[in-house]
């Protein structure tokens, strides 16, 4: 789907959500959406930058690490790609406190949500890494750089380019993943829609409003990535053409 | 005592048998998602004019959470009249959030038939209908097999969403265990080693199937 129609589904979308905050029997509830929208937006960005941090550092260790590193990453990647996500979060709750580990629901949603995409994500920076062609190893040896530049250099600028595509999906999915952390009592957006439901049971409003917002915010995520793949590629495609 | 072995054989049965439950939303779920996907994966090709709507529809599935899906189709439908069970509901919402990813993967299936393919058909004479079933899905499908196989998998790892509209499903079951015996190690930690070697048996599966296809089309 291009750009365009994303920009033109973006803005259908909010105007929409415009419209129906000023009908009375809708602008009731935008506040305590927009309140836990708000929550969602910030369990999605520090989710993000966890599985980020973890899907590069789970990939180098799987790919350059000693084997005992190697061989935790590998661990680590097939447990959380091999249970669901609300398994983890379930886990992470209500199991980790009886080890001794009592955290709050916030860093739990945060740290389950991070974890479970970064093992995904581990793959996606694996893969991208070994995309990159072999010439540029031997380019770097034959430049004799050592191990550390030649990936800082020259081999994780081009794998970035590669990997943005996937991790925009992968950000998708954990955007709409947060909608889990209402089933353990963080009051994000789908935690405050059903609790308005419940105590209302306008049902049509709530649940309306609800999927516009995240079609809205699932959008805005999309657009920015297809931004930041059309910047990335653009310096790049020169070079590989030759 | 952090883990209690005795416990532990004591809630198996009653987990097994909620695993069957998670199995057969998994089951149903997913032929709807594969049928309803190639459904809209023909008629984007079939029907002229389509293809906009069908991919805005993919796009507004995809870009919103199947929780919030579930929850509309459970608390939703039936002020329209459409008064669904927990379970129907449930795998409703799951197949129909699949069959907007499943779509795209048929979608790039009939991408890669060659156009000399649905060429020679219109030549023979043959209708739209014969074209597909025997012309193009043959040909489609097989390559397309291990994609649709790991979304099974992906499928497989959200029926605990399930537990949110109280089916008794594996985690719901899991969860009203630690609510009455205030154990939670033990039945969720099961829980969680069931989807792992679950997933981890399908992955080896799905591999098998994509070289087993490969070798086929080979020849």
């Amino acid at each position: 789907m291009g750009i365009r129609t994303l920009v033109a589904m973006l803005a259908a979308a909010l105007v929409v959500i415009a419209i129906l905050a000023t009908q009375p029997s809708y602008s009731l509830f935008m506040p305590g959406l927009l309140q836990g929208a708000a929550l969602t937006v910030e369990i999605a960005v520090l989710g993000a930058l966890l599985a980020v941090v973890m899907g590069v550092l789970a990939a180098l260790a799987r790919l350059y690490g000693p084997a005992p590193l190697r061989w935790l990453a590998t661990v680590y990647v097939e447990i959380f790609r091999g249970t669901s996500a609300l398994v983890q979060l379930f886990w992470l709750f209500f199991v980790l406190p009886q080890f001794g580990v009592s955290l709050d629901a916030f860093p739990v949603a945060v740290l389950a949500l991070g974890l479970n995409v970064g093992a995904y994500g581990s793959e996606v920076v694996r893969g991208a890494i070994l995309s990159v062609n072999r010439g540029q190893w031997e380019g770097c040896t034959a430049l004799n750089m050592s191990r550390g530049q030649m990936l800082r250099r020259v081999i994780l600028p081009q794998a970035f380019v590669a990997m943005i595509p996937p991790w925009g999906n992968l950000f998708i999915e954990l955007l709409k993943s947060t909608s889990l952390v209402s089933l353990i009592t963080l009051s994000d957006l789908a935690f405050k829609a059903q609790q308005m439901n419940q105590n209302t049971f306008k049902t049509i409003p709530i649940f309306t409003l609800v999927l516009l917002m995240y079609l809205a915010m699932s959008l805005v995520l999309t657009i920015v990535m297809r931004l930041l793949e059309r910047r990335a590629s653009a310096g790049l495609a020169r070079g590989r053409a030759a | 005592m952090i883990w209690d072995w005795s416990f532990t054989f004591e809630i198996l049965p009653v987990l097994a048998h909620a695993a069957i439950v998670s199995i057969e939303a998994t089951l149903i779920g997913f032929v709807l998602a594969a049928t309803l996907g190639l459904v809209l994966a023909v008629v984007r090709i079939a029907v002229p004019r389509t293809g906009w709507t069908i991919s805005v529809l993919v796009e507004l599935i995809r870009s919103t959470p199947l929780l919030i899906q579930i929850f509309f189709i459970y608390f939703v439908f039936p002020k329209f009249g459409l008064v669904l069970d927990a379970f129907t509901a449930g795998v409703l919402a799951i197949g129909i959030h699949y069959a907007a990813y499943c779509s795209e993967v048929y979608r790039a299936g009939f991408d890669n038939i060659h156009r000399g393919q649905w060429e020679a058909s219109i030549a023979l004479n043959l209708s739209a209908w014969t074209t597909f079933r025997d012309i193009i899905i043959p040909q489609a499908i097989p390559p397309i097999v291990p994609a649709l196989g790991n979304y099974l998998v992906a499928l497989f790892k959200e029926t605990p969403l399930l537990s949110a509209i109280a089916v008794m499903e594996l985690m719901q079951t899991a969860k009203i265990i630690g609510s009455e015996t205030f154990r939670y190690t033990e039945p969720i930690t099961l829980v969680g080693l069931f989807f792992l070697a679950m997933s981890l048996v399908s992955a080896v599966l799905i591999r098998a199937l994509e070289r087993l296809l490969n070798r086929r089309t080979m020849r």
